[in-house]
């Protein structure tokens, strides 16, 4: 198991290396902030002083060596726009997208597991097909034109929820989150089920799948053989096997969640990551990118080994060894 | 004479598949005493493991039992309810399946899968129920078992598997067991200790054993009665030494025909030619008419089972009677 983790932290930091020289490359390639950032009417003295100050004087190579040296003292620039260190921009916005993303994942997880498993058990039952027809909606659905159609009928026609915003907010471990007052769930209820609706199609289909192939091995009906009640049956031995699959993919859900919410975000004015990053490209906000884009890479890395680990909980054959 | 164990009676299953009624049972009748052994013997698709999860009642739809009794110890079990039909199986019932490395489930330890087999059947503490669980491996020959229960599955080997598999059915020491191809995936070696090992336990506890396979010197050496089937029907049964000295079906004599044997040594095998017919429309009459030998316009007619000589059955009219009597 050190091994593993000692060796998992090795590739981890390989993987970082690379993708910040990819990122930075990207980043540079897509356009020049100085047009953007510099107002038309400065003159040259005044625009010379500007690009020195931002760096943006030295070669591409030197650039890329002053940001790795900064960033592996926990600099990762500072934003453009804002003026603040782009690592903090990020973090204050993360526990939105953080509570939206948990909030979605532990929905699909409720929501999908128990349909998924009563499709599973009763294929040919008319709810079953019911539940598989939904989930295609679900699937294919674009997600800004599910969260509008949720403004439209709970906001504007009912006026039960509201639309946008993250409504009253509690500190907790030094950040504000919303999900600890009443009005905040309420703000929250609208994204997160936009977010979980598409997850929640997933693990349905997945689960139903599983619990069919599942039913069809011999050990489930050795189980049977054995005078087991049915319940038994169903939620040991074939919901522990289950799980693996559900588990690999839900798992690199929650990490697209994070780092891609920007639709949902931007339709109920969500003031999380994804609103950041979009405001950040449209300004070209290079450390805000970057450091954004680096810090995903991380969650993914941190999100594999965590998925992995939980593999080795479940199933007994999987060994986390040194070896590859 | 005791009354049997077991005795199924007309037994049959049928499939109800989109593409017709399969008869994967269609006429099937033996019975098991208490410590005896039963072989069921018959080609793969002959109906015999689907005989087997008729008794313990595990036929998934499209099946379903349409006709004939199982009793067992004067139950019918075909018509109980599922309820008491759990409460029998593992319990008084047991199942041995054929391929020991899919039995287990992977993903729960031996333990695991045990305790829950004894505490499905008797109110015992945990502890009470592992105490069993041990007693049992130990009993079915696995060294070490306070170890072996902290093992998973893909920790031992395929017949070490089985022997798990056999000391679970015996948690409750089953007045009946289905054993379907046990030993079939297993090393010769290996076959040879599990045979032996079945046969000891159901002489010591008195159980009824069906032991269901493909392969006839099992049967010879372990049954002491055999029924052999073909396309859902059983076509001959009897004491085993009578039948495999004598056999009074034409694919009867064919099956012993295809076992190599040292004193035909240099010989070409004697097959069966042909192959099974597909379930799903048997030609009327008997069965086997377009592989057999001695097939007349007679047997177009469905044959009834007859009784040729005492404890003797064939379904045949042209039984090998003439080569007993020479």
């Amino acid at each position: 198991m050190t091994v593993f983790l000692l060796r998992r932290l090795l590739q981890a930091a390989a993987v970082v290396l690379v993708m910040s020289l990819l990122v930075f490359l990207g980043v540079f390639a897509i356009g020049d902030p100085i047009e953007i950032l510099i107002s038309p009417e400065a003159d040259q003295f005044e625009r010379e002083r500007a690009i020195k100050a931002l760096g943006l004087d030295l070669p591409l190579w030197q650039q890329y060596l002053v940001f790795l040296g900064n960033a592996l003292q926990g600099d990762l620039g500072r934003s453009f726009v804002f003026n603040e260190p782009a690592l903090k921009l990020i973090l204050e916005r993360m526990p939105a997208t953080l509570e939206l993303a948990i909030g979605a994942t532990v929905l699909a997880l409720l929501i999908g597991l128990p349909l998924g498993l009563y499709a599973g058990l009763k294929p040919n039952g008319a709810l079953s097909k019911g539940i598989m027809a939904t989930s295609i909606l679900g699937f294919s659905l674009p997600t800004f034109w599910v969260g509008l159609m949720l403004i439209m009928v709970f906001a504007v026609q009912l006026g039960w929820l509201p639309s946008t915003g993250r409504g009253e907010t509690v500190t907790l471990l030094g950040t504000r989150w919303s999900f600890l007052t009443l009005d905040g769930l309420a703000h929250m209820a609208m994204p997160t089920l936009n977010l979980a609706l598409f997850k929640i199609s997933l693990v349905i289909r997945l689960t139903r799948a599983g619990v069919r192939e599942t039913m069809l091995m011999d050990y489930v009906k050795f189980a049977r053989a054995k005078g087991l009640s049915p319940a038994r049956v169903t939620f040991v031995h074939v919901f522990k096997n289950i799980l693996i699959p559900v588990v690999t993919v839900v798992g690199l859900e929650f990490g697209g969640t994070i780092a891609f919410s920007v639709v949902t975000e931007s339709v109920f004015a969500w003031p999380g990551m994804g609103k950041l990053i979009i405001d950040s490209i449209n300004v070209l906000d290079r450390p805000v990118m970057v450091a954004y884009l680096m810090m995903i890479v991380l969650l993914f890395i941190t999100i594999n080994l965590v998925v992995d680990i939980t593999y080795s909980l479940l199933d007994p054959r999987v060994r986390l060894e040194g070896k590859s | 004479m005791s009354a049997p164990t077991l005795e199924v009676r007309n037994l049959r299953t049928h499939f109800f598949t989109r593409a017709g009624v399969v008869k994967a049972v269609d006429d099937v009748s033996f019975s098991v005493k208490a410590g005896q052994v039963m072989g069921l013997v018959g080609e793969s698709g002959s109906g015999k493991t689907v005989t087997g999860f008729s008794i313990i009642g595990l036929v998934d739809p499209p099946g379903r039992i349409t006709g004939g009794q199982i009793l067992f110890k004067g139950r019918d079990l075909a018509t109980l309810p599922e309820a008491e039909m759990r409460s029998l199986r593992g319990n008084r019932i047991a199942m041995i399946f054929q391929d020991p490395m899919m039995t287990l489930n992977p993903v729960l330890r031996i333990d695991t899968q045990m305790i829950e087999t004894v505490q499905a059947h008797a109110k015992v503490s945990r502890e009470e129920a592992r105490q069993r669980s041990r007693d049992a491996l130990g009993q079915v020959g696995i060294p070490s078992p306070d170890e072996r229960l902290q093992s998973y599955p893909h920790q031992f080997s395929g017949g070490m598997r089985q022997r798990v598999a056999i000391a679970i059915a015996l948690l409750h020491k089953p007045d009946v067991i289905v054993a379907d191809e046990p030993t079939t995936a297993l090393d010769v070696t290996i076959q040879g200790q599990i045979l032996a090992e079945a046969q000891k336990l159901c002489t010591q506890f008195g159980t009824a054993l069906v032991w269901i396979t493909h392969d006839l010197s099992v049967v010879a050496g372990l049954a002491d009665d055999i029924a052999v089937m073909y396309a859902g029907k059983v076509v001959e049964s009897g004491p085993v030494a009578e039948v495999m000295d004598a056999p009074l079906h034409p694919y009867t004599l064919g099956l012993i025909g295809s076992v190599p044997s040292r004193n035909r040594r240099g010989e070409p095998l004697r097959q069966i030619p042909g192959m099974t017919p597909s379930l799903l429309n048997l030609p009327a009459g008997c069965a086997f008419r377009s592989r057999c030998p001695r097939a007349e316009p007679r047997c177009a007619e469905p044959p009834p089972m007859a009784e040729y000589r005492p404890g003797r059955h064939a379904r045949c009219i042209h039984p090998h009677d003439e080569a007993v009597a020479a």
